[in-house]
């Protein structure tokens, strides 16, 4: 008897009957990832019930009501793709990116046009924006693709296939048009070759390419009469080089976040915020909900916001570097620069020192598409930590 | 993990760290170091202020009476945030706007663009004084003309018309360019300042405070519910009183309109308050607020004979014989001359070569002080300014006596004029702009008010007031008194004597002696007009000769003898002999003047003695 009670006091590796914790895989989580998403998007539910109250007559919690359910879903995609082994998607690659490849190119056929651009699905629920879950897809099957073709063809010829891989849904995005979200593309691209070990002096070719490009597209073409941007686009991307040039267009927005950010001060101005609760500010609720924050939080609001992010963003790193395989190196590392671009080109676009490229800010930014996109993306991060931790004990999921 | 990935990952890591360190740095450069300036801008962009222009205060004449006063008038403005956004729309709609204001499509749309420009976002005054048929043709046809309103607005009014429209000024929007100025620093475009006379100098009495309603407003403008933040009831300006009598002022310009441009002034002789101050041509104030007309433009501010210079205070010329006292005094005070000491005139005096003769010829004999001054001899003061000719005496006086300075008078248009000296013209002809120095000629000449002496009406009252008074030069003012709305004196205008000058009460009495002669004795040189006046005076003609005009009418008169109270001086452009045009003049103020001391002395609630 008490010899028995002995051995069971001590502290067993496996535990024999698992509780209700171990069934439900909660040790294994990365608990620190899950606390930033899930209170990220409670700010987001808060902030937004405080300063969207009546911006849709007739349902005053609109915004709220919807991000609170786009939320739920989200976390529970979230749990779901915990549980299940990511490595399953990179058997998945060609099916997820023909997905990724036709979703973005069916929104041209049946998307409805919001302000010039074609970007979503009108579903029942909420509209389905799939350019949004397609960084995440483009992640997967990306990964899947480096890894496979690792052993195939020159370094050089790897390289243009990435590309080729990457740029092409980029390229559907761009198109329809959202500048944005093809930024990011071309970002997670970049991050997954990185990861996977394509050479510096490709990186170096790369970099002046872009260069050039972004000459191309900001000068020369329009100069010779043939803009590939449109002009409200080249305008945007520029403004913010000189945001006091013209207060009336994109410039506008820019100085409008800025004041409404400065003036939040230290800690904050409330309700009795100007800015961005008497329409100062455009989009408060989507990308410049973090002007908001800025305003009505102060310093310490929005710094939290962003330290919530960078703690985020270093969760996603680590898991990077505790991944069983490479698959899932490539994966996280993917899944944390499409998460670290987005952070700071939309907090850097409040701030006034990025363009204003349309570009949400996971998780606070209100729609539906990204609150969820983002959590499966983290569901992602928590699958890699989970295989990681149970591959230690030498046990697998079921 | 091999270590070439694990440094792949750190590069990564530490580029993430730079990203995020520019953001907090950004975030803390944003809200803790230039928190304040974002905040005072955030607190600029959500407020809209709404001005409720304020009544200028009243001005009044010494008895009350109203010169200036208010009445409401209804403008027609264009609120261009409710116009039509359809820029076809919006063109019909101006366009008939403009023809039923009488106007151009072209100019109502500049109208706009100009206001705009200083205001943006703030209605634009199309008309003002529009007539009431059309406010109730706007507003049975509100429809068709949105963004159209009628505002109350407060606009001068002018009881007696063109009555001391040189004393009172007109009023007018402020200039882009007078806002940079110190004195209306607190105004804002469109607001209405005096741009003349009294309106001008006492603006900041006159002008009232607007009302201020500030409301907080979103992005488009809107008012936000329960937004309005401060409301301030507009304060009305203060009423100014005068010391213009408006009866004196009307039998002046009464006098002045029947002979022509001139101006004159009555001054009390002791405080200097003026009690009329006329000018001819006149205009009319009410037709001077914008927006002008051609018409307007080219009876008024174009026009060659200048209605709007007030030629009482502003107007220089040669002054003739009523230059005599200066002289007289001069002389005397320096013992140059006695007072019965004689001066033959045989009708003439030759000086090197140059002959200088009484006007008309005349030869008056033996002639003392008393005498000189009632004839008028200019050969006796001929002699005299021989005998100071290089002395500076003369001038010494004359400067004392306020010529060839300001005046100190609380209107715009104060002015020095010339006081020739030795000085003055031989530096004049050192630089070559003349072709000869000071000689005994220029001292003659100036000895009866002509060569090269400007002086105006105003300064020659100031002259006589001084001799009247027996030495202060007092400060002319028009600005007796400020009341606030109830008619309480907040503040009296007694300014002191700019200067105090010596004059042996001897000297004085024969002065005024010779003056009284010139005026009430046989012989004098205004007997005929001052004669029969009841009221016993001392007058003095005067008749300047201009190049290439007719002579100049001037008369100065101190009443009443020998103590006088007041002074008035009248000055006629070609009005010929001072007792032709100026002295009737002067006639008619007196007995204005005199008419209402005897039977309204007690005011309008006493009784009259009959």
């Amino acid at each position: 008897m008490y010899a028995t009670r002995t051995r069971q006091a001590r502290p067993e590796p496996f535990a024999v009957h698992p509780g209700i914790a171990e069934r439900l895989g909660l040790p294994y989580m990365d608990g620190a990832l899950a606390f930033s998403a899930v209170a990220l998007a409670a700010f987001s539910v808060f902030t937004l019930s405080q300063s969207t109250l009546g911006d849709v007559p007739g349902s005053p919690n609109f915004f709220v009501d919807r991000q609170v359910v786009y939320s739920l879903l989200g976390i529970a995609g979230m749990y779901l793709l915990t549980r299940i082994d990511y490595s399953r998607f990179r058997e998945l690659r060609v099916g997820i990116y023909t997905f990724l490849c036709v979703s973005i190119s069916l929104v041209f056929v049946f998307g409805f046009a919001a302000r010039g651009s074609r970007r979503a699905f009108d579903l029942p629920l909420f509209s389905f924006q799939p350019s949004e879950l397609g960084k995440l897809l483009l992640v997967l099957a990306l990964a899947g693709f480096v890894i496979d073709g690792a052993r195939k063809g020159s370094d050089w010829q790897r390289t243009v296939r990435y590309l080729c891989l990457g740029l092409a849904p980029a390229a559907l995005v761009f198109l329809q048009p959202d500048l944005g979200t093809s930024l990011v593309f071309g970002a997670i691209t970049l991050a997954v070759m990185y990861v996977g070990g394509v050479r510096w002096t490709h990186f170096a070719v790369i970099g002046a390419a872009i260069v050039a490009l972004t000459a191309v597209v900001l000068v020369v073409a329009p100069a010779v009469g043939t803009p590939i941007l449109k002009a409200y686009q080249t305008e945007r991307l520029t403004s913010f080089l000189d945001p006091s040039g013209d207060p009336s267009d994109a410039g506008y927005q820019q100085n409008q976040a800025k004041t409404a950010i400065g003036s939040g001060e230290a800690t904050g101005r409330g309700d009795r915020a100007t800015q961005t609760r008497l329409d100062f500010v455009p989009e408060r609720h989507t990308d410049f909900i973090f002007a908001v924050i800025g305003e009505r939080y102060g310093f310490i609001g929005a710094a939290l916001v962003l330290s919530l992010y960078a703690l985020l963003v270093w969760r996603a790193l680590r898991i990077v570097t505790l991944s069983k395989n490479s698959y899932g190196t490539l994966v996280a590392g993917g899944i944390a620069a499409m998460l670290l671009f987005q952070v700071f080109v939309n907090v850097g676009m409040n701030l006034g020192i990025m363009p204003i490229t349309g570009i949400p800010l996971p998780l606070m930014s209100y729609g539906g598409s990204s609150v969820l996109a983002t959590f499966l993306a983290i569901g992602v991060l928590q699958s890699i930590h989970m295989q990681a931790r149970l591959g230690q004990k030498g046990r697998f999921a079921w | 993990m091999t270590n070439r990935l694990a440094l792949r990952i750190a590069v990564f890591g530490g580029f993430g760290v730079v990203l995020f360190a520019i953001l907090f740095f950004r975030l803390w450069q944003l809200q803790v170091l230039d928190g304040d300036t974002y905040l005072a801008e955030a607190k600029n962009n959500r407020t809209r202020e709404y001005r409720v222009g304020a009544p200028r205060g009243e001005i009044l004449d010494r008895d009350g009476e109203v010169l200036v006063g208010n009445r409401t008038s209804l403008a027609l403005q264009i609120n261009p945030r409710k116009l039509p956004a359809d820029p076809r729309e919006r063109r019909a709609e101006l366009s008939q706007l403009a023809e039923l204001t009488h106007s151009t499509l072209r100019s109502v749309r500049r109208r706009m663009r100009e206001e705009l420009k200083l205001a943006p976002a703030a209605p634009v005054t199309l008309r003002r004084d529009v007539g009431n048929y059309l406010v109730y043709y706007l507003q049975e046809n509100q429809e068709r003309f949105p963004g159209v309103e009628v505002q109350r607005v407060f606009v001068r009014d002018y009881p007696d018309e063109t009555l001391a429209a040189h004393v009172l000024g007109a009023v007018g929007e402020v200039s882009e360019e007078d806002l940079e100025e110190a004195r209306y620093r607190e105004l804002q475009p469109g607001d209405e300042v005096g741009q003349d006379g009294v309106e001008y100098a006492y603006d900041e009495i006159l002008r009232g405070k607007p009302g201020l309603t500030r409301i907080q407003v979103d992005a488009l403008g809107q008012p936000t519910p329960g937004g309005q933040l401060v409301s301030q009831p507009p304060a009305p300006g203060r009423s100014l009183k005068l010391s213009i009598d408006a009866d004196v002022q009307a039998a002046g310009e009464a006098g002045l309109a029947a002979y022509g441009s001139g101006g004159f002034v009555t001054m009390d002789v002791d405080t200097g308050e003026l009690i009329a101050v006329g000018s001819s041509p006149t205009f009319d104030p009410e037709l001077l607020t914008p927006p002008l007309t051609q018409k307007q433009v080219d009876e008024t501010i174009r026009n060659p004979a200048q209605p709007l210079v007030n030629r009482a205070v502003s107007g220089l010329y040669p002054t003739g014989s009523t230059f005599k006292i200066v002289p007289a005094l001069a002389a005397l005070e320096n013992g140059v001359i006695t007072p019965s000491e004689p001066i033959y005139d045989n009708g003439s005096i030759t000086v090197g070569g140059q002959r200088f003769q009484n006007a008309g010829g005349e030869a008056y004999g033996s002639v003392s002080m008393v005498r000189a001054l009632q004839v008028s001899s200019d050969v006796y003061f001929y002699e005299l300014g021989l005998d100071m000719w290089d002395s500076g005496d003369l001038q010494r006086t004359a400067h004392m006596l306020g010529f060839g300075r300001e005046t100190g008078i609380d209107l715009p248009g104060d002015i020095e004029g010339l006081l020739p000296t030795q000085r003055w013209r031989n530096e004049l002809y050192a630089e070559g702009e003349t072709d000869r120095p000071w000689s005994a000629g220029d001292n003659i000449q100036l000895a009866t008010g002509q060569g090269d002496l400007q002086a105006s009406p105003l300064q020659m009252a100031v002259a006589y007031a001084a001799l009247g008074n027996g030495g202060a030069v007092v400060t002319p003012h028009v600005g007796k008194e400020v009341t606030d709305a109830f008619g309480r004196v907040l503040k009296e205008f007694t300014p002191p004597p700019r200067r105090q000058i010596q004059i042996d009460p001897e000297y004085r009495s024969v002065i005024l002696e010779g003056l009284h002669d010139a005026a009430q004795t046989p012989g004098g040189t205004s007997y005929e007009i001052f004669g029969n006046f009841p009221v016993p005076v001392a007058g003095k003609t005067g008749t300047a000769q201009r190049i290439g005009q007719a002579d100049q009418s001037w008369y100065l008169i101190l009443a009443p003898y020998p103590d006088p109270k007041i002074v008035t001086a009248v000055t006629i452009e070609e009005g010929g002999f001072g007792a032709e045009a100026a002295a009737p003049i002067a006639l008619d103020i007196l007995e204005a003047y005199f008419n209402k001391q005897s039977t309204g002395a007690a005011g309008p609630n006493g009784g009259s003695p009959g």
